[in-house]
């Protein structure tokens, strides 16, 4: 039975996974909720978006499990000795990849390459050659790579395309069950429907997205155990490996950044608004002296001081993983601490503006408490800024670990993350051949991510800001331009 | 006016003072100086002797705020918090844990910082205005759409891959420019020619989104309507009365950014080698030199409210209908 681990980050997501559920429940039951967020399920763009944002959140979880392996027990140790566990934290993820975590090569080698990306000196046939060396683990299953390559590739290819576009096939084909299963309806006809895109939500978009995923990944899991499909990095890891390890990084950053502005911003804005006067400045002052530090500068002088403190509590992590992860667990924690002045700005003019509507006037003469008026009245109403900034600001945050991984306040060294994949292209492109695949694969991985989680926000903040729905971009078809033109004027 | 202003300065001094005191709290109380010499030195097992030769060679062996040993004023003068915090203010910097003098390298390093960052800054926001305009004149068509598409995939990448790329793309493949250096007089238009550029297109999507709405907002008003009902070209209804309106907005939100301008661009000076003050940050913060990260954090704090002070004066030359109270 292997030890299960709990670490810091592991612990937030599964309660930032409970309050999205509990969210979800009370949405379904609120009329008025589920009327705003039935504007986000039937926009094309966003649900599509969500598909990839739901793939990238199941890659998380699945890499948020972590446990530590029994060892096997020593040879002449007591029968009832205390087990062993390994030093090294997995999460189940590296389990299920464990093949592809574990075929390290020596250095750098291209996508799909079967050589390595440098030349060696090595010994054939009693002689010293200077030539490139086959890799330990891609392709190794080829006799002759010259002659064979290129009808491997193409076989496992099409063999993972095939498998890729029937998964596509049956994905479609039970939603199309699904949604033929209101009285009267036919498979065929709720499968027309959906090819149509006549159905309230956009499934056809969605499907789309996900059996687009479905093939991507089904052609990389046929070529996977073979080969490297996104080459090796400088010491020989895998590089798709470490890419998908790296969306937990940037999730994690993303979303507890957000989580851990929201005590101070709600409280301190609330209040700031509520009572004015004296509250109101003391706050006020409060959160200009913060953002008036330069946030990178407000970030160094907090990471340098925790790094102090690892420095000198060694003693306090058992794994490496847990000291690399209590360092990403603070540097969530600064930047919430760093970043809430603008959602409390926010806030505050929202509740300033609450405060003098009728009902909080006829609440405060009924006597309500204080407490009461802005938990019952003002919170309620002000949590639709607070969930439209939450949604933008991820991505943002998800950008900025990059820039904070160069300036050397990032994640720790050993924590696989975006950053550090673009950061180490710095010197792979000036090498000659150069080394794109690395920056190539941080680089989708990070645009897919961030692009998603952009595309979603607009849509939420279309639905809990009417105001902004003015400004979105009518997509128009070429014969109704002129009338669309003429109609503007 | 003169009375508004002295206030505002007034008030932006009481932030700076919390600003100061809020990085003396963050230096030097939650971390003591050993902490700081320990980590400077390297190393787990570094011998008292060294931390103590490490403080007196840089004048942290002080009491932090009251120095008994000291006779009359000398026990509030020769302390840590008056030499590294209080004489912040008159500009004082002191020198750096690796001994040079702050204040001499924040003079020399301000004009290189400014070359890059001033025509970033002012072709940046013409461009993006540019955009922003263009986008609105041709609204509800394929041009929009596609420019809007292409404003949010450009807002969705991360600026060191536009360095990373174009630093590959024009300096190594095209060696159209130096990749990285610097060198003053005429000869630096080649080294700042594409850290310019380059800062412009990463800012550009998320600005022009900006701006897009806020000459979108404009165009809604009574009087748009009243000059398309006078039988105004869509020409002349965007450039002569919104464009004029809505830059109000954006030039205040301009002479905000004005003064932060000095501090540099951490990441292009860094990456093109450009001797500023944004280099500066990142090989301090690199060196673990506290000295230079706080002054740093002064200096840029002030400038931040001086910023803002300048956006409030800009507000009522701007506008005549805002009075200030």
């Amino acid at each position: 039975m292997p030890k299960i681990v709990f670490l810091a980050t592991d612990i937030v997501l599964y309660t930032l996974l409970c309050a999205v559920a509990l969210y979800v429940w009370h949405a379904r039951r609120t009329p008025n909720l589920r009327q705003t967020w039935r504007s986000v399920l039937h926009d094309a763009a966003a649900m599509s978006a969500s598909v990839i944002l739901g793939v990238f959140l199941l890659i998380s979880v699945l890499d948020s499990l972590h446990f530590r392996a029994l060892l096997p027990p020593a040879p002449d140790a007591p029968a009832n000795a205390t087990p062993a566990y390994s030093t090294r934290t997995l999460s189940l993820l590296d389990q299920l990849l464990s093949a592809r975590r574990e075929s390290v090569e020596k250095t750098y080698s291209i996508p799909l390459g079967t050589h390595q990306f440098t030349k060696e000196t090595m010994l054939v046939g009693g002689k010293s050659v200077r030539d490139f060396p086959r890799l330990k683990f891609g392709g190794a299953q080829l006799a002759d790579p010259e002659k064979q390559w290129a009808g491997d590739v193409a076989r496992r290819s099409a063999v993972g395309l095939t498998v890729g576009m029937l998964v596509a096939a049956v994905l479609w084909l039970a939603f199309a069950t699904l949604h033929a299963r209101t009285p009267g309806g036919s498979v065929r006809g709720s499968l027309q429907q959906i090819v149509a895109g006549a159905t309230d939500v956009p499934w056809r978009a969605m499907l789309t997205t996900a059996s687009v995923l479905a093939v991507l990944a089904c052609w990389f899991g046929a070529l996977w155990p073979h080969y490297h499909v996104f080459g090796t990095d400088q010491t020989g890891n895998d590089v798709l490996y470490q890419g998908i390890k790296s969306i937990r990084t940037a999730v994690v950053i993303g979303s507890m950044a957000t989580i851990a502005t929201l005590p101070f911003a709600i409280v301190l804005g609330i209040l700031a608004g509520y009572f004015k006067g004296f509250v109101d400045d003391l706050i006020q002052y409060t959160y200009t002296v913060l953002s008036s530090i330069p946030s990178v500068l407000l970030i160094a002088a907090f990471v340098l001081m925790i790094q102090v403190f690892i420095d000198k509590n060694p003693n306090m992590f058992e794994t490496g993983l847990e000291r690399a992860d209590i360092r990403l667990f603070l540097l969530s924690v600064i930047l919430g601490l760093t970043g809430w002045a603008t959602l409390a700005r926010l806030l505050r003019a929202e509740t300033l503006k609450l405060t003098e509507l009728d009902y909080v006037q006829a609440a405060r003469a009924f006597g309500v408490s204080n407490f009461g008026i802005m938990r019952r009245h003002i919170l309620p109403n002000v949590m639709h800024v607070v969930l439209i900034v939450a949604v933008l600001d991820f991505s943002g945050l998800v950008l900025y670990e990059a820039v904070l991984s160069y300036v050397g306040v990032g994640v720790d060294p050993t924590t696989n993350s975006f950053g550090s994949m673009i950061n180490s292209a710095r010197t792979e492109l000036a090498r000659d051949p150069t080394v794109w695949w690395n920056l190539m694969a941080g680089f989708s991985l990070m645009v897919t991510l961030v692009l998603s989680m952009q595309i979603f926000a607009g849509a939420v903040r279309e639905a809990f800001d009417p105001r902004t729905r003015a400004f979105r971009v009518k997509r128009v078809k070429a014969g109704d331009r002129n009338v669309a033109a003429l109609a503007s004027k | 006016m003169i009375n508004y202003i002295v206030r505002r300065l007034g008030y932006g001094l009481l932030i700076l003072v919390g600003v100061n005191f809020f990085t003396f709290v963050l230096f030097f109380a939650l971390n003591t100086p050993d902490d700081m010499a320990r980590m400077n030195i390297g190393g787990k097992r570094v011998s008292q002797d060294a931390i103590e030769k490490w403080k007196v060679e840089r004048g942290y062996n002080k009491p932090l705020l009251w120095n008994e040993a000291k006779p009359g004023i000398e026990k509030a003068t020769k302390t840590i918090f008056f030499e590294r915090s209080v004489q912040l203010f008159a500009l004082d910097f002191g020198p750096s844990d690796s001994g040079r003098d702050i204040g001499y390298e924040l003079k020399k390093r301000m004009g290189p910082s400014i070359s890059l960052a001033l025509p970033t800054f002012v072709m940046g926001t013409f461009v993006v205005i540019v955009f922003a305009l263009l986008m609105v004149f041709f609204r509800n068509t394929y041009l929009e759409f596609w420019g809007f598409t292409a404003a949010v995939f450009l807002m969705s990448i991360s600026s060191l891959f536009y360095i990373v790329m174009g630093q590959y793309f024009f300096s190594k493949v095209l060696r159209l420019v130096p990749i990285s250096g610097y060198s003053s007089g005429w000869d630096a238009f080649l080294f700042l020619a594409l850290p310019v550029v380059i800062g412009l297109v990463s800012r550009l999507g998320g600005e022009a989104l900006l701006f897009r709405t806020m000459f979108l907002e404009e165009i809604g008003k009574d009087y748009v309507r009243t000059a398309r009902a006078k039988g105004l070209s869509e020409p002349a209804v965007l450039f002569r009365h919104v464009l004029r309106n809505a830059l109000l907005p954006v030039l205040t939100s301009t002479v905000a950014v004005l003064p932060l301008l000095f501090m540099g661009a951490l990441l292009m000076e860094s990456f093109f080698g450009v001797p500023g003050l944004g280099s500066y940050t990142i090989d301090a913060i690199n060196a673990q030199d506290f000295a230079i990260v706080r002054s740093m954090v002064f200096v840029g704090s002030a400038l931040y409210i001086l910023g803002l002070i300048l956006t409030d004066i800009s507000y009522t030359i701007a506008d005549p209908r805002i009075r200030l109270g």
